[in-house]
């Protein structure tokens, strides 16, 4: 029972989630039995199709010629006619915008139940059983796929990568897919290059209504710039324009999963816990010692965060200059 | 132009989330009720460009799948603004099941736009929007955080990595939102609370449709460690503790 595992590029480039879909996929595998076949959807050169290799896919298709934005239907007829071509039971895709967007219509095509946002390797083959989070990370749910094939999309952060020095076949694949019927037409893009983005980024230092004023970031930029970090706010900070929507984590807004989340005059409502209780490690710095932040996170300081944040640029700095 | 808004049921985001006790099923003892946030704001988005006389938008039409249970949330969305209410008398199995059960209704319909939320915030499947266009066989576009009507023309704000796409697509077709489609969810109004209770709402009955998915049980998260706390005076006790025992900087 071989798995396939969509690997999506930005710009022909891989990035660290790719390598985690394709370690996941691997694991997966190792439960079911069968190989890692990794599809490749656009211009990807040949090196960096090898990559995957590395990680666990013994075969990479290279599906190039497709159109580079994304259109549902053509990205799903794609999808099926690989999953056909190497017999996968099983499709590995990330739960991100992408496969947010592409995995129901597998579901629907292939006929395979769909769990969507796993966390882990499933805990039985046959029937295949995989947890995942419910209720906004409040709870865990374990799936029970009932049909023939299935597809898992992994939330990013969840999974470690596993190098295993393997060495991947690249080949062409010609899907058949007339990718001219696509009926998206995309007619403008605004895209920031080179900005890390915040569901990529393993440090995230973020702010809430404590730091009192959108003119008082300077701080939070500077230490996300020391740690290479990006930036976030919680809700009524993007409500009040202090910071761009594109910031907000919380239940509505983005989920992130960082191995260090500091939450500098964030209170932690509920919803807000929601987009980052999968953090490694959570800081938070707030005012009133009975905030429910403190609750989620592993280390705390009763304290204005306004204050706080210059001593610790400045012992960060020194601990770094060591 | 009509437009149908899908709406999931779905307990209020603070609730305390407990489980049967053999940990099969949710308990929904005392549990409030409402609109699916993103589909709350889907709504919104759709009565806005109702009430824009420049569109061309005719109808908002809004669906749930459920029991008699879920009417209070579909009166809710009436109350918001919506013209008219279809309830598939079911209890939702899995995302397969109520995707065939509002692409049944859909098709039963003129609708140019079908309008779902990104994920509901009960089992967050991510599922449905894309299910139905599927099973329709019409395009979809997901992540959208604008809609827009150039005469009959829909354009959509699409979010990709760092950034947006301004794309369209033929009609009919289904949006799955998510933030920033409206900027606040609308509450209902007493005139439109009062004026919901005279508005249709229709119930039909289930189609017959496979369930690709089950749960077999819940757990809650295991309890955390308590929080370190770290006095405001001794920011670099915090700077040693996420270096060497957190290993995190």
């Amino acid at each position: 029972m071989s798995v396939l595992v969509y690997t999506e590029n930005w710009d022909g480039k891989f990035k660290k989630l790719s390598y985690e879909l394709v370690s996941y996929a691997k694991s997966v595998a190792a439960l079911t039995g069968g190989d890692v076949t990794a599809l490749s959807i656009g211009t990807v050169d040949q090196d960096e199709l090898s990559t995957l290799g590395n990680y666990g896919a013994s075969l990479v298709l290279s599906a190039d010629g497709a159109p580079s934005g994304l259109d549902n239907q053509v990205f799903t007829s794609i999808i099926a006619a690989a999953m056909e071509k190497c017999g996968a039971k099983v499709l590995v895709m990330a739960h991100n915008n992408t496969g947010k967007a592409i995995a129901p219509r597998l579901s629907v095509s292939l006929k395979a139940g769909l769990a969507a946002g796993v966390t882990a390797v499933p805990e039985t083959a046959s029937p295949l059983v995989v947890s995942k989070k419910v209720f906004s990370g409040k709870a865990f749910g374990k799936v029970e796929i009932l049909t023939e094939k299935a597809i898992l999309t992994l939330s990013q952060n969840s999974f470690e990568i596993a190098e295993t020095g393997g060495t991947a076949s690249v080949e062409a694949f010609d899907s058949g897919v007339d990718v001219s019927a696509a009926g998206t037409t995309i007619k403008d893009v605004q895209k920031q290059e080179g900005k890390l983005l915040l569901t990529d980024a393993d440090v995230v230092i973020s702010g809430g209504r404590g730091m009192k004023s959108g003119d008082n970031w300077a701080p939070i930029e500077e230490l996300a710039g020391i740690l290479e970090g990006a930036t976030a706010c919680s809700r009524p900070v993007s409500d009040e324009g202090w910071r761009p929507h594109g910031e907000h984590t919380g239940q509505t807004g983005k989920i992130i999963a960082p191995n260090l989340y500091m939450a500098f005059g964030i209170s932690g409502a509920i919803q807000h816990l929601a987009g980052v209780s999968s953090s490694k490690c959570i800081v938070a710095v707030n005012t009133d010692k009975d905030a429910p932040i403190f609750e989620s996170a592993d280390y705390g300081i009763v304290g204005d965060a306004l204050k706080v944040l210059p001593e610790l640029i400045s012992e960060i700095r020194a601990a770094k200059a060591q | 132009m009509h437009i149908l808004v899908c709406i999931s049921n779905v307990p209020d985001t603070t609730t305390k989330v407990k489980f049967s006790t053999d940990n099969t099923s949710f308990d929904d003892g005392g549990v409030q009720w409402i609109i699916n946030p993103w589909d709350e704001l889907a709504l919104t988005r759709a009565m806005e460009l109702k009430e824009d006389a420049s569109n061309p938008v005719s109808n908002v039409t809004v669906v749930t799948v459920g029991s008699p249970a879920a009417e209070p949330t579909l009166r809710k969305a009436l109350a918001i603004g919506a013209d008219d209410a279809i309830r598939v008398d079911a209890v939702s199995a899995d995302a397969h099941f109520v995707a065939s059960q509002l692409a049944a209704v859909a098709a039963n319909g003129d609708f140019g736009v079908i309008l779902c939320g990104i994920e509901s915030s009960d089992y967050n499947g991510s599922a449905v929007g894309g299910m139905i266009s599927e099973i329709m066989n019409i395009p979809s576009v997901s992540a959208v955080s604008g809609l827009k009507l150039e005469g009959e023309e829909v354009l959509l704000s699409r979010d990709i990595d760092g950034g947006k796409e301004e794309v369209s697509v033929p009609a009919p077709f289904v949006a799955v939102v998510q933030k920033g489609i409206a900027k606040e969810p609308r509450i209902a109004a007493m005139r439109g609370i009062m004026m919901a209770r005279k508005k249709p709402l229709q119930v039909v009955a289930a189609a017959d449709a496979e369930t690709f998915t089950t749960y077999q049980a819940f757990a809650m998260p295991e309890p955390k460690a308590p929080c370190k706390m770290v006095d405001a005076d001794n920011v670099k006790e915090l700077v040693n503790l996420l270096q060497n025992e957190a290993k995190v900087l």
